[in-house]
């Protein structure tokens, strides 16, 4: 299954977004990237790392980021991180978490998900 | 002529600077931003001179490059990426060098400003750092290659940079967080382009110094 990873400046908005997400794919692998290390508002390089590192597998890995920094920022993790399949689309950020979730229990492929959320959204 | 030892001296006075500036860069992004520039770069700042001391026997590609880094991890907004970006891009062009000359200096300094372009898809006259850098890399390389030496050029730098932050005033961001506020973002400074133009004085600063 294709692994999502929410990144935002809130450690709560980041949480919030998986829990969306999961309500219609309880089963996908996702992890939240959210605030700096000691939950102050922010992004972290290190959180984001952390992040697809605990759910990468070879299906690959989607990240959607809220603003600024943690698009940046994360940019920045894919350009340094080596695995491959790991990648960052521009996307409403809820309604894409919960499309990308529900499309990788079903079985979609890392380029059928980012195809439907850079086209059909 | 800048030696490793001279580059560690520019960080450390930019590291103080920027937290001695600290609470007026806060200010300055409460007024356009989310109020954090200040406390995100002393932040990073303060875990750049942590990492001094191992500096010491490096060459300057490696200094630059920790720099940044550091940056990236740390300051947690907007400027930690585009700094970090711009310390490692100039790393990039320092590798294995222990002096630069001023040429390479100019170079290193192209390479910084382009880095920040980059990661920020962005361009002068967006209301951002590169509104300070920008000037400033021309200033310096203009002055370079007319025969100026370091000082001077670095003078007319910091002067460039000085206008490009007053320059930031009268225009509208589009870029960044002061974007969403389009027309009410007129009459304020930027953030980091004041930034910007303190590390440009502090490396001045220590050069002068000697
Ligand atoms: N795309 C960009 N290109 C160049 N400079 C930028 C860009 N976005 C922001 N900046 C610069 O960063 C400064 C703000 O830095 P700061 O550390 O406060 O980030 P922030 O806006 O709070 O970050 P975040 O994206 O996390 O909200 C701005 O004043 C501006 O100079
Ligand atoms: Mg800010």
């Amino acid at each position: 299954m294709v692994g999502i990873v929410i990144v935002s400046h809130s450690q709560k908005l980041a949480e919030g977004v998986m829990e969306v997400a999961q309500m219609t794919a309880a089963n996908v692998p996702i992890a939240a990237a959210g605030g700096l290390e000691n939950g102050e508002l922010g992004t972290s390089y290190d959180k984001i790392k952390n992040a697809v590192e605990s759910i990468y597998t070879d299906d690959g890995v989607i990240v959607l980021a809220d603003i600024g920094s943690a698009v940046m920022t994360t940019e920045m993790v894919l350009e340094d991180i080596e695995l491959d399949n790991v990648k960052l689309v521009d996307c409403p950020l809820v309604e894409g978490a919960v499309v990308a979730a529900v499309d990788s229990v079903g079985g979609r492929t890392l380029n059928e998900i980012i195809n439907k959320l850079e086209n059909e959204m | 002529m800048i030696d490793s030892k001279k580059i560690i001296a520019i960080i450390d006075a930019a590291a103080k600077k920027i937290e001695s500036e600290k609470d007026f860069l806060t200010q300055l992004d409460n007024e356009i931003g989310d109020g954090d520039h200040g406390i995100n770069l002393a932040r990073g700042f303060k875990s750049v001179e942590e990492k001094l001391a191992t500096f010491a026997d490096k060459d300057i590609g490696a200094i630059l490059k920790s720099v940044g880094t550091a940056l990236v991890s740390t300051v947690g907004g907007a400027s930690g990426p585009l700094y970090g970006t711009a310390f490692m891009k100039a790393g990039n062009v320092c590798k294995g060098k222990f002096t630069l000359t001023d040429e390479e200096f100019a170079e290193a300094f192209n390479a910084a400003v382009e880095g920040v372009k980059m990661r920020g898809k962005s361009a002068e006259g967006e209301k951002t750092m590169l509104d300070a850098l920008c000037p400033a890399y021309r200033a310096f390389k203009g002055g370079v290659d007319g025969g100026k030496t370091l000082i001077p050029a670095l003078e007319d730098s910091v002067n460039a940079a000085m206008q490009g932050v007053e320059y930031t005033k009268t225009i509208i961001a589009t870029k960044g967080r002061a974007a969403y506020l389009q027309e009410r973002s007129l009459g304020h400074q930027d953030p980091g382009a004041t930034s910007s133009l303190y590390i440009l004085q502090a490396a001045l600063d220590v050069l002068k110094k000697g």
